[in-house]
């Protein structure tokens, strides 16, 4: 038994952490939140070199052949840069479509995807029209259907921007008429999506607590650090036990997803509640330690609390994953009436 | 990154296992304390006999000499056959592990051994009525006198004080040093009358705990632990290796209890009821995430010696989720499992001091705040 990333995958998240944090750097992110597109195509070239849009795509699709681990870490570390990218939409389509598509669609769509050339992106969310991250740009989208999914081609769709809190991410209403479905069981892919998406939590959550502690121990009221005060300290104490808990429950699924996969539903759900959960509130608990600066447009910590609380929604709402863990823990759905 | 357990650790998970099942003495019997520490005294004999009882200590002193996984799932398993625990807890996790890192050679042969047979039951002496999270405050003083020492005080919170021979206990040796530094760490006699034992009655009704009044109480020399003066260290020492690899068989235990809440909430006709699924859900939630940062540690505690950020929150994951486990069962259960005869309301008034009893969740919020946040103190 090893609960810890592996070198290789050390390797992965250092190389991460250090290519985001000097091409998003917080002035660079606001810069591109404040604009109308927020994708800058000079730093997704150069993802695209990295090989992440095809990192847990297999290599006969000219993917690097990874696994839910190597992504979620990669997702961890878009979160905490709070990257404007349309990295993790594309990832989700590129799942769907190797998971469920046929021989075909997979030839047709999936060496675009990991290439990064030709991006697809998948529906997030539904209210009551598909929601879709980063369809603009794209070149086919993968909507829900039913229990399953259909592919249609962004030409053929129509886009509505919304104009969500998050401005860090474009997302879209979409209408389509038809689209060509899925033949296969999206099911595992839409699990792994939500692991994606729960590592993007908690590097967000990691982020807003790493913001609110410097803040604690530089900011003086009174005559002392305001993280001198118990007040203060037992909420980032609190705000860390949140984040653990997320990372520890998110790592896990991932590795799931890889090596077990009758545990993934499960655990997905947990994750992806747990990390919904915790990147709200962490980064609502740090504005609170920020106090007044944490409320202005100016401080950056905003920018985290929103797209925690978008990303929340998506994929499943934490009370939805929680209804189907109690499901998956004994409190089996109530079986109807005998007639 | 691999949580499946490597083929040694099968075969040792395998190997207890099938001990524990041809060997489990069965359900505690009925008829008072007395006879449940008798047969938790034969069960940790039953252990002792098959090299069970010492699982962490070094083999040369008659231990196993598991790694920390082995450790956690030995804990494990015993949750997981809901088997009794050892008479001697407190001599198995604190007094030999100390005696080991501090003792002198004589120490060790003269105690280890009947800490593993249950020969001799250990008791701890640390807490006192105006030193409680302050424990370097603490007033009981000892005193040279003709080769060995004096001891007068009060300690509170004596576990298992009533079937002691031995009390791990920390006395003030020089009142005129800074407080941590006038600490001695001594084994006292339970066994002379210049100690009383007076049980303490807690909010369920029963006295799992003590008082001890001691009076001029003999110690010998030979057995100051870690040197005079060296206490406070040697103290700590102990509380870590109370702390060390609980996570696992907590997350077990707590398991357990979630299966028992499901169960209830059926019979009570809630399993439907969408707020009662939410709190299992979280419940469900918090146990793995109790379990899972506590493999990391494990994970994290092999490999560079000291656990990770996660390994310091166990404590607060494990208390806050048994008291809300056992607040939503008392809540499902209704009035009758407020009922004295409900098993439900003795658990849910015994985990109020869950956040109090091996380091409060205050303190421990502190600890995260200074050592693992790196915040300044306010001291």
């Amino acid at each position: 038994m090893e609960f810890d990333l592996s070198d290789e995958q050390r390797e992965i998240k250092s190389t991460a952490r250090d290519f985001l944090a000097s091409r998003f750097k917080p002035e660079r992110v606001r810069e591109l939140a404040e604009s109308d597109s927020p994708y800058d195509d000079d730093v997704w070239r150069e993802i695209c070199e990295l090989g992440w849009p095809g990192l847990a795509i297999a290599e006969e699709y000219g993917g690097q052949g990874l696994g839910t681990v190597e992504l979620a870490i990669v997702q961890e570390q878009l979160g905490y840069a709070c990257a404007p990218s349309p990295m993790i939409s594309n990832a989700y389509a590129g799942a769907l479509i190797e998971a469920a598509g046929s021989d075909e669609q997979r030839s047709r769509w999936l060496p675009g995807i990991a290439s990064g050339e030709a991006r697809g992106a998948a529906e997030l969310t539904r209210d009551p029209d598909p929601v879709v991250g980063a369809a603009a740009g794209s070149v086919v989208l993968v909507l829900a259907d039913g229990e399953g999914a259909k592919l249609v081609e962004t030409s053929e769709a129509t886009l509505d921007r919304m104009n969500l809190i998050d401005t860090t991410r474009a997302y879209f209403r979409v209408s389509a008429e038809g689209g060509d479905p899925l033949p296969g069981d999206t099911s595992a892919a839409v699990d792994k999506g939500a692991v994606a998406l729960s590592a993007e939590l908690v590097g967000v959550a990691q982020r807003a607590l790493d913001m609110a502690v410097a803040y604690a121990k530089e900011r003086e009221q009174f005559g002392r650090p305001i993280g001198a005060y118990q007040a203060v300290s037992h909420r980032l104490a609190d705000m860390l036990w949140e984040v653990e808990e997320a990372r520890s429950l998110t790592l896990y699924a991932a590795w799931a997803a890889d090596a077990q996969p009758e545990t993934l539903a499960l655990a997905a759900s947990m994750a992806k509640a747990r990390a919904s959960d915790s990147a709200w509130s962490v980064s609502h608990n740090a504005i609170q330690t920020l106090g007044g600066i944490g409320f202005t447009w100016e401080h950056d910590v905003h920018f985290l609390l929103k797209r925690a609380r978008v990303s929340a929604e998506l994929m499943g709402s934490a009370a939805q994953h929680r209804e189907r863990v109690a499901a998956l823990t004994g409190l089996a759905a109530a079986e109807p009436a005998v007639a | 990154m691999d949580l499946t357990l490597t083929s040694e650790e099968l075969a040792f998970r395998d190997e207890f296992r099938d001990w524990l099942e041809a060997n489990h003495p069965g359900p505690a019997p009925q008829g008072g304390d007395q006879v449940q520490f008798e047969f938790e005294r034969d069960w940790q004999r039953r252990l002792h006999q098959a090299g069970w009882a010492g699982v962490s200590w070094p083999k040369e002193f008659g231990g196993r000499g598991a790694t920390l996984i082995e450790q956690s799932i030995f804990g494990e398993e015993l949750a997981r056959a809901k088997a009794p625990r050892p008479a001697n807890v407190l001599g198995l996790v604190m007094g030999g592990p100390v005696v080991i890192a501090h003792g002198t050679t004589e120490q060790k042969e003269r105690y280890l051994e009947p800490i593993l047979s249950a020969e001799e039951i250990w008791c701890q002496g640390f807490s006192e009525p105006e030193s409680g999270s302050d424990l370097a405050s603490l007033k009981t003083k000892a005193v040279r006198d003709n080769g060995g020492w004096r001891v007068t005080g009060q300690k509170v919170w004596t576990t298992f004080a009533h079937e002691a021979k031995w009390c791990m206990l920390v006395a003030r040796t020089d009142p005129d040093v800074a407080k941590h530094k006038g600490l001695t760490y001594f084994l006292m006699d339970m066994e002379q009358p210049e100690v009383e034992v007076r049980p303490l009655r807690q909010i369920t009704g029963e006295s799992e705990f003590n008082e001890l009044f001691i009076e001029s109480a003999y110690i010998p020399d030979e057995n100051v632990i870690g040197g005079v003066g060296n206490g406070w260290m040697v103290a700590i020492t102990t509380l870590m290796n109370e702390r060390a690899g609980l996570g696992a068989s907590a997350a077990l235990g707590l398991a357990n209890s979630l299966d028992e809440l499901v169960e209830l909430a059926k019979q009570r006709g809630r399993a439907d009821d969408p707020i009662v699924r939410d709190k299992v859900a979280r419940l469900k939630i918090g146990i793995e995430g109790l379990r899972l940062g506590a493999m990391r540690a494990l994970t994290s505690t092999m490999k560079v010696g000291i656990p990770g950020p996660e390994g310091s929150i166990a404590k607060l994951q494990w208390s806050s989720t048994n008291q809300a486990l056992t607040e939503l069962a008392v809540e499902i259960g209704g009035i009758e499992a407020l009922s004295k005869d409900s098993p439900w309301s003795y658990r849910f008034l015994r985990s109020r001091a869950n956040s109090i009893e091996g380091g409060t969740s205050d303190v421990l919020r502190n600890i995260v705040a200074e050592r693992v946040l790196g915040l300044p103190k306010l001291r």
